[in-house]
């Protein structure tokens, strides 16, 4: 579905992503994980078509993603790291805004709206603003907004931060349909449970670069775990990423 | 270009707008009431009201005809306000503001002016206190003084009694003087002696009949008409100041769009926008569109409360006056994406801003009208688009002038929009480092 090659991007004398390449299948989520300012948002914003990469591509089912109007950014939905709502605004003000640059409008748009707050379990707070709710409903309603134009891949960047429990379990229900639906999710976090419940793969960045590639337990299976048991994920994490201290 | 992006650009921008309810009371409320205290303020006679005098003070030294003349005169004058007090009294109430000039009128005053009219003897000197704040009323109680110091002066030596004897005092001095020459001196001793018999000899006035005035008197009388949109329309001052505070504060507003702008970026709102199969260009558009019509609603409401309670009326043309409202609001538009542009953070560019469109509407005559400018500063003036913006608005309201006064005004107001938008475009930075 998602083919990421050779991508690379500098800024000034800083290489922030530099040859980065991974695929990701239609129903697979793919978990990229890193210390701080390993390159994962810069790799995603390159995909999500944020930034222009200084090389690679960013293939879609093969084809090449090219320009801010490419018709092919319809089937890419970002949720970003930030809460990118307008907090003065009701969640359907706020999905009504979102759904219309993708060209939804009238019925459809409304059905848009149903099915992404149905998922996401907000629609008894379809009308009320954004502001009066919680951080959790916020990152919930962060979701719906990537998700209304119904694209085949979705690009998770950090979507839980600073949500409760209830809330994160909830996302971790929302993305299990997702993948269950046939979406390829690639999902950024530095919570390595997440990175175990969720990923069908891992890719681990550093310094740019991606130092490794594969399944959960193909990455256990590269460290030995305490008394000879099986590696957590944050040990093999700490044993391919080191234990400095990051920026 | 999508329509569908767009005009959810627009809509969007609008409910956020109409959402804050601080901001619309700030677009809407506060220049109507702003405008409407300044065209009172500016709002002058008026068509049936007296015109405001210049309060001043006469100390009559002298007590001599000439100077009681002088007073009478002043006195008698429908610009000036006229007080006798004594010495130290005027120069406080010049001090306290509450006089703008005390003229004092010396001992001899009307002896030694009588001399000097022809050049015989050493002029007296005339003192004017001042207020320094006020130099604009010192040089109009100038100009009405030198009337009544004339026509007294000249009308008492054309026949007064006091005249009658400084002529008989001045011509041994000019018969003296060694400044003139003989034939000179015998033709101006000639003409002395006539003058004075011509007012002597001449018969009395009828009774019920004023007496002729002698001397110099004015050789005209002024007929006063405002050069507006015709002759039965009077100048309506809060047509001025309501378009100057509507412009002032659709400019904050739009400035605010522009620190909103930044402020979405830094909550990564851009990004999601970015996201979107939708260009550049449509995204700054629909900014530009929804400041736009934002800016006409300001503008107009002011308007628009400004015809039902002050009766300003289009009295140029009312296409030229949509015209330059539209252009006005294209080109505050632009300039909240200026603002974006060239903002490094919301609040760096909220204090910045808010310094320009000061000045921009000090400069541009929103506060007061540029004809009180000094000429350099009138010239200077005419970069600064709000200037455009406020001639054009006054040239179609109380000024009536055709659809030809609008044309430049929109001309020069689409070129700053252009300039502003095309280094917006080019500056603004669409990708996060």
């Amino acid at each position: 579905m998602l083919t990421i090659q050779h991508l690379r991007k500098s800024f000034g004398p800083l290489v922030a992503v530099d040859d980065v390449s991974f695929n990701v299948a239609r129903g697979q989520l793919v978990g990229l994980l890193g210390p701080n300012g390993a390159g994962k948002t810069t790799t995603v914003s390159m995909i999500a078509g944020l930034l222009k990469p200084d090389s690679g591509d960013v293939l879609v089912e093969g084809a090449r993603l090219s320009g801010d109007t490419d018709p092919k950014k319809r089937r890419i939905g970002l949720v970003p790291q930030d809460l990118a709502l307008y907090e003065e605004l009701s969640a359907r003000a706020n999905l009504r805004f979102f759904g219309a640059l993708y060209s939804l409008s009238g019925a459809a748009l409304d059905t848009a709206i149903t099915g992404a707050l149905d998922l996401v379990g907000l629609t008894d707070r379809v009308n009320d603003r954004v502001s009066t709710f919680s951080g959790g409903m916020k990152r919930r309603l962060n979701l719906a907004a990537g998700l209304l134009h119904d694209p085949d891949i979705l690009l998770l960047d950090e979507p839980t931060v600073g949500v409760d429990p209830q809330s994160r379990n909830a996302i971790f229900d929302n993305l299990e349909t997702l993948k269950a639906r046939g979406k390829a999710l690639i999902y950024t976090t530095h919570y390595m449970e997440e990175v175990e419940r969720l990923a069908d793969r891992i890719v681990v960045m550093d310094h740019g670069k991606v130092i490794a590639e594969d399944t959960l337990d193909g990455l256990q299976g590269r460290v030995e775990g305490v008394g000879g048991g099986k590696a957590t994920l944050e040990s093999v994490f700490l044993t391919l990423t080191g234990r400095s201290l990051r920026d | 270009m999508p329509l569908i992006p767009l005009l959810a650009m627009v809509r969007k921008d609008l409910q956020l707008f109409f959402s804050d309810r601080r901001s619309v009371i700030v677009s809407f409320v506060v220049p109507i009431a702003i405008a409407s205290f300044f065209g009172a303020v500016f709002s002058g006679g008026g068509q049936n009201r007296e015109p405001a005098r210049i309060a001043i003070a006469i100390v009559d030294q002298d007590g001599s005809a000439i100077s009681k003349a002088i007073v009478a005169g002043a006195d008698a004058d429908k610009n000036l306000k006229v007080a006798k007090p004594a010495e130290d009294e005027a120069r406080a109430t010049v001090k306290k503001g509450d006089t703008a000039v005390a003229v004092i009128i010396p001992k001899g005053f009307g002896e030694a002016s009588g001399q000097a009219l022809f050049g015989g003897g050493e002029k007296p000197v005339l003192t004017m206190l001042h207020d320094p704040s006020k130099t604009t009323e010192l040089a109009m109680v100038r100009g009405v003084m030198t009337q009544h110091v004339m026509e007294a002066v000249s009308a008492q030596m054309f026949g007064g009694d006091q005249g009658q004897q400084l002529i008989e005092k001045t011509l041994p001095q000019i018969q003296s003087s060694t400044a003139m020459a003989d034939d000179q001196k015998r033709l101006l001793v000639d003409m002395l002696g006539s003058v004075q018999k011509f007012y002597k000899d001449r018969p009395a006035a009828a009774a019920g009949t004023p007496a002729p005035r002698r001397g110099l008197t004015m050789p005209y009388t002024v007929k006063e008409e405002a050069m507006t949109a015709g002759s039965n329309v009077a100048y309506n001052s809060y047509a001025h100041s309501f378009a100057g505070m509507a412009i002032q504060f659709l400019l904050f507003a739009m400035a605010n769009i522009g620190v909103e702008m930044l402020l979405e970026r830094q909550r990564g709102l851009w990004s999601r926008l970015r996201s979107a199969p939708v260009s550049k260009l449509t995204l700054l558009a629909g900014k530009a569109a929804s400041g736009t019509l934002i800016s006409l609603m300001i503008l107009w409401v002011s308007f628009a409360f400004a015809m039902a309670v002050f009766h300003v009326r289009i009295q140029g043309s009312v296409i030229g006056f949509l015209g330059i409202s539209v252009a006005c609001a294209v080109m505050a538009s632009t300039f909240g994406l200026l603002v974006a542009a060239l903002g490094n953070s919301p609040a760096t560019a909220r204090g910045v801003t808010t310094l320009a469109v000061l000045m921009m509407v000090m400069l541009g005559g929103a506060w007061v009208p540029t004809f009180i400018f000094p000429a350099w500063l009138q010239q200077f003036t005419l970069i600064v688009p709000v200037r455009w913006a406020v001639d054009g608005l006054d040239a179609m309201t109380w000024r009536g002038i055709g659809l030809s006064g609008a044309l430049m005004p929109i001309l020069v107001l689409v070129a700053f929009a252009g300039a502003f938008w095309t280094i917006a475009a080019s500056r603004f930075r669409w990708e996060e480092g």
